[in-house]
């Protein structure tokens, strides 16, 4: 096993997990506060899309970073009004609407980038920013104080999920409108509202995710950039049981994977490159199968709500 | 609900038109009155993809102008069919358009040309990267000796390495992107320095934020340099170009623009020659049958130096070397 286990390679693998990880978590949070009004949102990927290809356009005209993603926000805004409006009022199923939403953010941003950039181009990006006096801590300092601003965002957007989902009013309306919209309706919870604003904001996060892959990691915009992960991102909801820190823990799982078997074959630690690249995945199956507590899914996921009819 | 069902079937049309907008067929060039010759070409990728893609369809423009323009040449495309049963349709139509030579670039459509070819005996197919026309007389196979200008792109990364080690990041270990990275790595080992060579392969062809995140792994490991085929290896590029420091070393198109400053060369695949080639056979009646393999001998493989990077000129001779080596069979690209 050489010289797998050296402080070097232990914080290049942590590092490489904290970047990956970073657009799974926005799109994987954002799909949370979706699942738990009751709303699967399979259009996740095609939102990111969508949403990293304007974050990069408005990179590649102006060089203005927060313009990108500003742009990526709102984009992500109106396709979780679309998305809102297919599902919620006009009580599409769920699933149909998701994927018609997928295909037309990954068709639209394919159309664009062609008709607007032509060719394979790379911007500057958001900039790593190293925190004072916590950036120079020996080892963790580099992995988790020396990252760019959408990373550290991504971490703190976690116990914020957390906070709003668990300790506020919103919270317990989003849950309960999740739950049993009929018994959430009757105390006078508009569950059509809650619906349209978690699945909104639920798209704005997928945009942010979709921005941080074209302005962050890559730094450049191409065709099917997300490489479907979206829908990975929409397994990790049920792989954290709904809950923001199992959705931490799953994003971490997933990337800290990936950055592993890159780091195996780096390294040249003779394990086959078509094993290594399937860890992740089989990782994620046998989490999923193993440690998934299907208790906690909202009982009213994927169920349309008719008013006085349920 | 009658209402609501007809707003979600047009929400849906709309959405589907918009997708098979960008995915699917796109008219190149207009048919004129005088009866053009008709190609069409259903790639993997984008035609802007900077590598292989795009290493056809610019070689596809340059016969178009070479032969008189859009009323000489007629041309069509379907990129971005990554899923086989949608390429496979995507040819039986464009032959049942009555095109003349229809193409399946990617070595995924074999199948497919085997299926639809005998259909159509008057058209033409061709496909790559493979040297199998299944015994067919209407189909060419092509490919590409991709470990040639590997080798040379070996010999300039390590004689300009200063770390002692290279990165290689790879898509799939299969075809031109596998025989690309042996020559590579036996043009490294040929020069004789004490240099370590890592390779990484992300399992996909387009996952570019995995590609990014291997090249960023290579270059924390201390490389120096570092190469990899498929359209994804744009993120390998954007890591140098973060780095600021790691030279790259392309291969199917020139890469040079992505990465100015970094790009030491790319080897170009240029199929503008077997093209004409196919052109000419189909004219003297000769449908298909054989097999065209790119080579740095025979032109369709070039070292395209990126004159924005300050290369010097003994390194430059020992490359030229390399590649007039290979040209008259001195030096083998792979052991």
């Amino acid at each position: 096993m050489m010289n797998i286990f050296t402080w070097d390679v232990l914080s290049g693998v942590l590092r490489t997990m904290i970047a990956l990880s970073t657009p799974f978590l926005f799109a994987a949070l954002g799909e949370t506060f979706s699942q738990l009004s009751g709303v699967v949102n399979l259009g996740v990927d095609g939102i990111m899309l969508l949403a990293g290809f304007f974050a990069f356009y408005a990179v590649f005209l102006t060089g203005n970073v927060w313009l990108g993603l500003l742009l990526a926000m709102l984009v992500g805004l109106v396709m979780g009004l679309m998305m809102s409006f297919v599902s919620v009022t006009l009580k599409a199923q769920q699933g149909i609407s998701g994927i018609g939403l997928q295909m037309f953010g990954l068709g639209m941003s394919s159309l664009l980038f062609k008709v607007l950039v032509g060719t394979v181009t790379s911007v500057t990006g958001f900039r790593p920013v190293k925190i004072p006096l916590l950036g120079d801590i020996p080892f963790i300092g580099s992995i988790l104080f020396n990252n760019n601003v959408l990373v550290y965002s991504a971490f703190l957007l976690v116990p914020l999920s957390w906070w709003v989902l668990e300790k506020t009013t919103l919270g317990l309306k989003i849950k309960a409108v999740g739950q049993n919209p009929a018994a959430a309706d009757s105390v006078g919870i508009n569950v059509n509202r809650i619906r349209y604003f978690s699945v909104c904001l639920g798209a704005v996060l997928a945009g942010v995710a979709g921005a941080s892959l074209s302005i962050s990691i890559a730094n450049l915009f191409q065709d099917n950039l997300t490489s479907g992960q979206g829908f990975i991102a929409v397994a990790l909801v049920y792989f954290g049981g709904w809950s923001p820190v199992g959705v931490l823990g799953g994003a971490l799982l997933f990337s800290l994977a990936n950055s592993a078997q890159l780091w195996l074959q780096v390294l040249g630690i003779n394990v086959p490159a078509s094993l290594a690249v399937m860890l992740p995945y089989v990782l994620t199956i046998v989490v999923l199968t193993v440690a998934v507590n299907r208790g906690k899914q909202p009982a009213a996921l994927n169920k349309q709500f008719f008013r006085g009819e349920n | 609900m009658k209402l609501n069902r007809i707003v979600t079937a047009i929400v849906l049309l709309a959405v589907i038109s918009a997708t098979a907008f960008a995915a699917g067929e796109k008219e190149a060039a207009a048919s004129t009155a005088a009866k053009p010759l008709r190609i069409a070409v259903v790639m993997p990728s984008a035609t802007t993809d900077m590598a292989f893609s795009q290493s056809m369809w610019n070689a596809l423009l340059k016969v178009q102008a070479a032969m008189g323009g859009p009323s000489a040449l007629e041309l069509k495309y379907s990129e971005n069919m990554f899923n086989v049963p949608d390429a496979a349709a995507a040819l039986r139509d464009y032959a049942s358009q009555g095109f003349d030579i229809v193409i399946g670039h990617g070595s995924q459509y074999g199948s497919s040309i085997r299926e639809v070819a005998p259909d159509f005996p008057e058209v033409v197919f061709a496909w790559g990267t493979d040297v199998n026309n299944f015994g067919l007389p209407n189909v060419y196979a092509y490919t590409a000796a991709a470990e040639q200008g590997g080798y040379v792109n070996g010999v300039l990364a390590a004689l300009l390495n200063k770390t002692g080690k290279i990165g290689v990041t790879g898509p799939i270990e299969v075809g031109d992107a596998k025989t690309y990275i042996d020559g590579f790595v036996n043009g490294v080992n040929s020069v004789g320095k004490n240099i370590a060579i890592s390779k990484t392969w992300t399992g996909s062809f387009s996952d570019v934020a995995l590609m990014t995140a291997a090249a960023k792994t290579h270059i924390a490991n201390g490389a120096g340099a570092l190469t990899g085929s498929s359209q994804s290896v744009v993120g390998s590029i954007g890591a140098c170009k973060e780095a600021g420091n790691v030279l790259w070393f392309g291969t199917q198109s020139d890469q040079a623009t992505l990465a100015p400053a970094l790009t030491v060369a790319s080897q170009v695949y240029d199929w503008e020659g077997m093209l004409n080639d196919i052109i000419a056979n189909r004219k003297a009646g000769k449908l298909g049958g054989d097999a065209f393999v790119l080579t740095l001998a025979n032109g369709g493989l070039k070292v395209a130096y990126n004159h924005g990077f300050a290369l010097p000129a003994d390194v430059k001779a020992k490359a030229d070397a390399a590649i007039a080596g290979i040209k008259n069979g001195s030096i083998k690209a792979t052991p």
